[in-house]
């Protein structure tokens, strides 16, 4: 497109043919004051505060809206002359004469010098600049909003004023309107306590400040343009290009020597457990909520309060939730106690609530660890050896005391305590993923009950599964510590590269062969194969073993009705003489 | 003395033989009656091993594997819960009790429960006494009585062991 060059208060720029006096003016860094105007959207000028005044070389000259006049060749701009202020004067004045109480029109009308507007102060919010309407089509693409009724009695409104089922509760109309006319009140609450406590997020965001790789993602489910096909801004906005919205997961498929498990463990949900009022009463919270608050990037800036954004006075840290607990799981998660101990330094470090602990067992087993707990007991946490049995909601007599009241059994004192708290903190059980099962089918490697995987030995290959090349690393393994799982994970590693530095796989001498002139080729063992090592060579019309896929089981072996399949080193010849030998 | 049987285990090696390796680490005891025949895994139990077992005069015999939904090999398990059941019926043609084959999942991390499978069945065996095969022929005129054809008659005599 052509060039062309305007003059705007003195500045001379060449612009696009075809822009607008507004763009061509914020290229020049010159300020015009604007309420309806958005950018990435096509000029409305229904507010009418951009006014300027155009000047040929003949003198012709008129007061145009910035926002929506294009540039010519030749085109003079002045922005800042006592007729444009004027212009601008009246029409903020007529806006007010409607909205008076409006923050951002008040702030104009100082600016303007306006100190009573001549027809009136009216008490309405809404300037009727249509911003939201045209938000609502041009980027959302929902339309859902237009205007209703004409002249005076003109408003924005929802189709016959209803509940519009084409909202798809994304908030645009909200954020961009200039006056606050519309509010999400409702909306912004649902949305504040939809994930932990991390309140509002924008559809295209980085999801956590130690992301790899460190760059935003959209997230489907929020994105506007996956639910209408409009808006597109982020792609608008990013200079480079980076957007693509027809990015999708891909399954890869790729080739690797070794694989090294590391697939962590799940939260337990206490739900379930009643007796703890976990989701019930609001300042019940599982410890990783805890640690979510603490955290400086918390919507609570790293500050401990509960439900109401009040300091608590007094916290119970309550230890084993699903852990240690013949109804739930019978193992200890080892990691609880530590962090329980941190929580309580953290409260006392930053609050200066109560803190109980309430613990079955102290196990600070690690190196410096039994001396944190000295160090907590020394910063007055008060340790309660009892497992915290029931929490209910306090009397309305001690409710001066706190919302809650956490019951237990004192075992050193040999008894029954009711503690009144503000806040109670479920330390809850690590438990291995729901999906473990179907990572240990398709790997080939073991689970113990409680679903965690199991090393080749507890002792001597820790790190090893009974699946050669694939090793363990972390709490997909076991409950464990963050030291412990950067060992194990730099072991797993070491495994794994001492398998890849070799370059080719040493087999183990034991698998199965089929004697061919036995073979009966009945192709009974071609099913059972679990790693499908066995196949049928149509050629010769018997059964192959595939000696590099198969582990020796033995299971075709047992079943070989014509006896032709022989594991080595587990012959049946081996093992009839071990039977003959011990009956001997 | 008291009867004193003798019983061949038959142990999978990643989870029964390793959950009896853990009740030796653990030091726990367990009657000295079985002996352990390490496979692969229960499904490589032939119940050819068994019926050789009991022929060569054993008392009983143990086949452990891992539980369900842990074979090492996925599932060689179940085949082995297929052909135990199989193996009493064919036991019981033979005139052998049942109660002397006995099939138990142990895991690796189960050296308690090792011991007192052994000690249960050790027991078990003890209670049912010495195995007392007997000779049988096929006896025509018995077959016919029964109404069955190829059904056994015992001659009585106990083997020799």
């Amino acid at each position: 497109m052509a060039n062309v060059t305007v003059t705007i208060d003195g500045q001379r720029i060449e612009v696009e043919e075809g822009m607008y006096i507004l763009q061509a003016a914020e290229q020049l860094g010159i300020k015009i004051p604007t309420l309806c105007y958005y950018p990435h959207m096509a000029p409305y000028a229904a507010c009418r505060i951009c006014a300027v005044e155009a000047r040929d070389n003949k003198g012709w000259t008129k007061i145009v809206t910035a926002c929506n006049y294009p540039v010519w060749d030749g085109l003079h701009v002045v922005t800042d002359t006592p007729r444009v202020l004027n212009a601008r004067r009246v029409n903020l004045e007529m806006l007010l004469s409607r909205c008076a109480k409006v923050p951002v029109l008040a702030r104009l009308a100082e600016e303007f010098g306006i100190t009573e507007p001549r027809w009136g102060q009216g008490d309405d919010t809404c300037i009727k600049c249509g911003l939201c309407v045209r938000i609502c089509d041009e980027v959302v693409g929902a339309h859902a909003l237009a205007f209703a009724d004409r002249g005076i009695n003109r408003e924005i409104s929802t189709p016959f004023k209803l509940e519009s089922q084409d909202c798809i509760l994304c908030g645009a109309c909200a954020r961009y309107c200039p006056t606050g006319h519309i509010q999400m009140t409702d909306i912004e609450d649902r949305i504040l306590h939809s994930e932990l406590m991390l309140g509002p997020n924008a559809a295209i965001r980085i999801p956590f400040r130690q992301a790899i790789p460190n760059v935003p993602r959209i997230y489907g489910n929020q994105c506007i343009h996956m639910k209408t096909g409009g808006c597109m801004l982020c792609a608008k906005v990013c200079p480079k290009e980076c957007i693509d919205f027809n990015d999708r997961d891909q399954i890869e498929e790729i080739e690797v020597g070794a694989v090294v498990v590391a697939t962590g463990f799940a939260d337990f949900d206490p739900t379930p457990m009643k007796q703890y009022g976990y989701g019930k009463y609001p300042n019940v919270i599982s410890a990783l909520e805890f640690e979510q608050m603490n955290n400086a990037a918390s919507p609570t800036s790293g500050k401990i309060v509960l439900e109401d954004g009040s300091e608590p006075r007094s916290i119970a840290i309550l230890h084993c939730i699903g852990s240690r607990d013949e109804n739930q799981h019978k193992y200890c998660s080892r990691v609880c106690c530590m962090y329980a101990l941190k929580f309580a330094h953290l409260v006392k470090e930053k609050t200066s609530a109560e803190v109980y602990q309430l613990y079955i067992d102290m196990r600070a087993f690690g190196k410096g660890y039994e001396e944190f707990y000295h160090r907590i007991l020394d910063e007055g946490v008060n340790v309660i050896r009892g497992k915290g049995a029931e929490v209910v909601p306090a009397q309305s007599n001690r409710s001066e005391e706190g919302g809650l009241l956490v019951c237990c059994e004192d075992t050193l004192i040999g008894k029954y305590r009711q503690i009144p708290v503000d806040m109670v903190v479920l330390c809850t059980a690590l438990e291995a993923r729901a999906d473990a099962a179907d990572l240990a089918r398709k790997l080939s490697i073991s689970k113990g009950a409680d679903g965690w995987f199991i090393e080749a030995h507890p002792k001597l290959a820790p790190v090893s599964t009974t699946t050669d090349g694939v090793f363990l690393a972390g709490a997909c393994q076991g409950p464990k510590d963050i030291p412990d799982s950067v060992a194990q994970g730099s072991a797993a590693a070491c495994q794994a590269l001492r398998l890849l530095s070799m370059g080719e796989v040493m087999l183990d001498g034991a698998y199965a062969v089929i004697t061919e002139e036995l073979c009966s080729g009945c192709k009974i063992c071609n099913g059972l194969c679990p790693y499908t090592a066995i196949s049928f060579d149509e050629t010769k019309k018997v059964s192959v073993v595939n000696a590099a896929l198969c582990k020796a089981c033995g299971t075709c072996v047992a079943a070989c009705p014509s006896g032709a399949i022989q594991g080595r080193h587990f012959t049946d010849d081996q093992i009839y003489a071990q039977i003959e030998g011990i009956l001997a | 003395m008291s009867f004193e049987p003798k019983i061949i285990g038959i142990l999978c090696n990643w989870c029964s033989y390793t959950g009896a390796d853990l009740a030796g680490t653990a030091r726990m005891k367990y009657p000295p009656n079985v002996t352990s025949v390490r496979v692969m895994c229960s499904g490589r139990v032939d119940p050819g091993f068994i019926l050789d077992a009991f022929a060569h005069g054993t008392d009983g015999v143990l086949v452990c594997g891992c539980h369900p939904g842990d074979c090492h090999y996925v599932e060689g398990n179940y085949k082995c819960l297929r052909r135990i059941p199989l193996t009493k019926v064919l036991l019981q043609g033979m005139g052998i009790d049942p109660k002397r084959l006995h099939l138990e999942w142990v895991s690796a991390s189960e050296g308690a429960r090792f011991q007192k499978v052994i000690t249960d069945f050790t027991e078990q065996i003890r209670a049912l006494g010495p195995l007392q095969l007997q000779e049988r022929t096929f006896d025509a005129a018995t077959a016919e009585a029964n109404g069955t054809t190829g059904s056994h008659a015992t001659a009585g005599q106990p083997a020799a062991r």
